[in-house]
């Protein structure tokens, strides 16, 4: 049964979350299930999917959670998890487990102020390092960050296709200031969302679950395929989902994994060049507001300054070190102390002229940004 | 050879009894006339999990313990004609004892065999939750000291339709296909012993003396019978964006409002503030102007300080952290408390403080008024917001009482708390 509604996305002024946005946007693209397991600040979306996704179960915990989406993902579906660091912790060795097994599903990483359990009410960009390390090995899942409420709609399709379509777990992540917060906001402006269509394996050929396609993408089957035997495994395995210790076709399949992800996920970025601009502001994700506010404030005062807001954070684009290479002095912001994309990006000694602004407890404030941009 | 199998030799030592689990399985499956492709195998991690490349069913090979998490999610998504069937060693089975209940509580439509040799045989045959008292393992060489769990009583317990356990010796894949049989969950306990660490340790143990003597006996638990749990192709459903919870507001009045204003709402949880500030942020949206509506609370629900930051602005709004407040309403003493460091740094702009409380010291104009006198605790941060959209014109009043009253909690406010805000009312 077509469960996409064939009416357009809206009309009108309405105050909203970006909650809400998130979800409508996921069942649109047709994510069909949603795994539900409460966490504050992420409880938000899963009671909007309730009432939206074609599909909901309530998970006694966040293993259980990903090892549901992972047999209901090799089953065909598309399912969605919202969560916050704690939730995503449990979950790690399950999303190593997706990854290997080639499976889709979209992971909503609402932050929220830690280590631990933190302020769960209060608002971070805390978990990028974790993400960005997640796997072992230290291979790349994709992760795309939401920049504005505009993200909130376009960015879930985003990851949900690429999850398709390279055969992968991907996390969406944001805030709980961009999930929470309610605004002002044009449902008019909402663009068209696609249904992802799901290409299937349609050969007479035997089916080999990861024999992979000149994209380094296994074409899929859903397990319990009347007429392909599939096989799937979370070990180092051939090309037909055996397990094997270390043979050089495991090795091959193994090496695959990220270089798949690498080719093939989508870079997405804001990127604002003002001429004669000497300096670079680079950002993601709810500090992006900030920095936009702090661009403009230094504008008004005849002050040229660049700005790079960047949506795909994993794997890390070239394009940022090619970016930032131009600037002789590039000021990052995020709402957290240790300056996690800077440190995702040049390790933990920054190049000479590479500042960082950011703190806990509070959003990176405009003000903070122009200080430093003016220091 | 089977069509079940791809090859004549089970990857186990000599004389383990998973040889004799795989053996059945296939049997009660040919016996029940499956076809392959109908079947899905799910294994654990364990010796039995290296089975996958024997069988020519469907299979999947996950994680420790997450088997019957990963198989229920399967058995979730499949068409109701599937087979699922989890094996899981006892290691496994306690480490993922909650999946077990769950996909019993949840009558999953899915077959659990447990391969209960009462040891880890793939490390090297350490002590498992199910473990019987006495049995002498790697690590416990005196025999283990504590009570193993009774997996099938636990799953009985938790709602399972169908829980037999049972001696892994000779033919039993009669048990296997009445299991296999059950619409729903059902789980299958085989003890069995491990060769190479559960015989080596216990070398004058028998299965059948074991079982009777730490109280492992044969038997079988039915419950319930219920309809097994599976996802359902559920009609579209409304659109976020139409839905009857949520609504549009149109531009009906206008504001005075040159640029932008920042106002603190304190207040206590339990008490509408953030509900308050939702009707003054949609009545803002009605006199044509941008609003962010910030929330900040304690974990606690219905206690502790409940402040909720609104921006109103001419222009789009980017940044909606707000530093110094232009204005400020405080209504009880946890929005005062959590709000108190604010009010001392405000070098101007306005205070409105209900009167019960101690005015902070500030450089803010301080107004006193009487919140929670007039309004109560349940209305006062409602009424609060009313008396400084009707003193500072940010907004027509009208656009706020024209909120409250088209909102759902209209029936809870009182008219004679908004009479005195109407147009050519004299308060």
């Amino acid at each position: 049964m077509e469960t996409r509604l064939h009416d357009c996305p809206g009309r009108g002024l309405a105050l909203l979350d970006g909650s809400r946005l998130i979800v409508e946007s996921c069942a649109r693209a047709g994510a069909d299930t949603y795994i539900g397991y409460p966490i504050t600040p992420a409880s938000l979306i899963y009671s909007y999917a309730s009432r939206r996704f074609p599909n909901v179960l309530p998970a006694p915990d966040e293993i259980t959670a990903l090892q549901w989406m992972a047999g209901l993902s090799a089953s065909g579906k598309l399912p969605v998890t919202a969560t916050s660091f704690p939730g995503l912790a449990l979950m790690v060795e399950s999303i190593n487990m997706a990854y290997m097994m080639e499976l889709p599903m979209l992971i909503v990483l609402v932050q929220r102020l830690g280590p631990s359990t933190g302020t769960a009410t209060a608002g971070a960009q805390d978990d990028l390092r974790f993400v960005h390390g997640m796997l072992s090995g230290g291979y790349p899942v994709p992760t795309f960050c939401i920049a504005d409420v505009d993200d909130c709609w376009i960015l879930p399709p985003v990851a949900l296709r690429t999850a398709v379509e390279v055969r992968t777990p991907v996390v969406l992540l944001t805030s709980k200031e961009m999930v929470m917060t309610e605004r002002s906001f044009d449902l008019s402006t909402l663009g068209d969302v696609e249904p992802i269509t799901r290409r299937l394996y349609v050969d007479d050929a035997p089916y080999q679950a990861y024999a992979a396609d000149s994209h380094g993408v296994p074409s899929f089957l859903p397990i319990g395929d009347g007429r392909h035997q599939v096989r799937i495994t979370a070990s180092t395995h051939d090309q037909h989902g055996i397990l094997r210790h270390s043979t050089p076709e495991a090795l091959d399949n193994t090496r695959r994994l990220p270089a798949k992800v690498t080719v093939n996920t989508p870079v997405l970025y804001y990127l604002e060049e003002r001429e004669g601009a000497e300096t670079l502001i680079v950002t993601y994700g709810i500090t992006a507001g900030a920095a936009r506010e702090a661009v403009k404030a230094l504008y008004a005062r005849g002050e040229a300054v660049s700005l790079l807001v960047a949506r795909t954070l994993v794997p890390i684009p070239r394009a940022y070190y090619e970016i930032i290479d131009h600037y002789p002095r590039v000021v990052f912001a995020e709402e957290n102390l240790q300056g996690q994309f800077s440190s995702m990006l040049f390790g933990d000694r920054r190049p000479d002229k590479v500042r960082f602004v950011g703190d806990v407890g509070h959003m990176v404030r405009p003000e903070e940004i122009v200080r430093e941009v003016c220091a | 050879m089977s069509e079940f199998l791809t090859g004549p030799d089970f990857p186990y030592c000599k004389g383990c009894g998973h040889h004799l689990i795989a053996r059945n399985t296939v049997r009660a499956l040919e016996a029940l006339g499956r076809d392959p492709l109908d079947v899905i195998l799910v294994t654990d991690i364990g010796c039995h999990g290296i089975v996958d490349r024997n069988f020519a069913t469907h299979t999947i090979h996950g994680l420790h313990g997450r088997s019957v998490a990963l198989g229920s999610g399967i058995a979730m998504g499949v068409p109701k004609d599937k087979q699922v069937v989890v094996f899981v060693g006892d290691g496994g089975a306690t480490i993922g004892l909650q999946h077990l209940l769950e996909a019993a509580r949840l009558n999953v439509d899915l077959t659990v065999v447990v391969h209960n040799n009462f040891v880890y045989g793939m490390t090297g045959g350490q002590p498992s939750g199910l473990t019987p008292c006495g049995f002498r393992t790697v690590i416990t060489r005196e025999g283990s000291p504590y009570p193993h769990h009774d997996l099938c009583r636990l799953a009985h317990d938790a709602g399972a339709p169908y829980a037999r356990r049972l001696l892994g010796l000779g033919d039993f894949s009669k048990d296997l296909q009445e299991a296999f049989q059950i619409e729903g969950f059902a789980l299958v306990e085989v003890l069995e012993l491990c060769t190479s660490y559960g015989l080596k340790m216990n070398p004058e143990l028998r299965l059948r003396e074991l079982a009777e003597a730490v109280d492992y006996e044969p038997e079988l638990w039915t419950g319930d019978q219920r309809p097994a749990l599976r996802l359902e192709q559920e009609p579209p459903r409304s659109s976020l964006l139409s839905e009857g919870k949520f609504s549009t507001t149109e531009v009906r009045f206008a504001s005075s409002l040159e640029i932008c204003l920042s106002l603190v709402l304190g207040g206590s949880a339990g008490e509408g503030a953030q509900r308050a500030a939702e009707l003054l942020a949609q009545a803002a949206i009605a006199s044509g102007l941008h609003v962010t509506k910030k929330g900040s609370y304690p974990v606690t629900v219905g206690v502790g300080f409940s402040t909720a930051e609104l921006i109103i602005s001419r222009q789009p709004i980017l940044f909606h952290g707000i530093t110094h407040p232009d204005a400020v309403v405080i209504t009880s003493e946890d929005g005062l408390a959590h709000n108190q460091a604010r009010i001392r740094a405000m070098d101007g702009g306005t205070v409105w403080l209900d009167q019960r409380l101690e005015p902070p010291e500030t450089k803010a104009d301080v107004r006193v008024r009487d919140f929670r006198g007039r309004a109560g605790s349940r209305n006062a941060a409602l009424y609060s917001l009313l008396t400084f959209v009707h003193e500072t014109g940010v907004i027509p009043t009208r656009a706020l009482l024209s909120a409250i009253r088209t909102s759902s909690i209209a029936e809870y406010v009182p008219d004679a708390l908004l009479e005195p805000f109407e147009e050519g009312h004299d308060r």
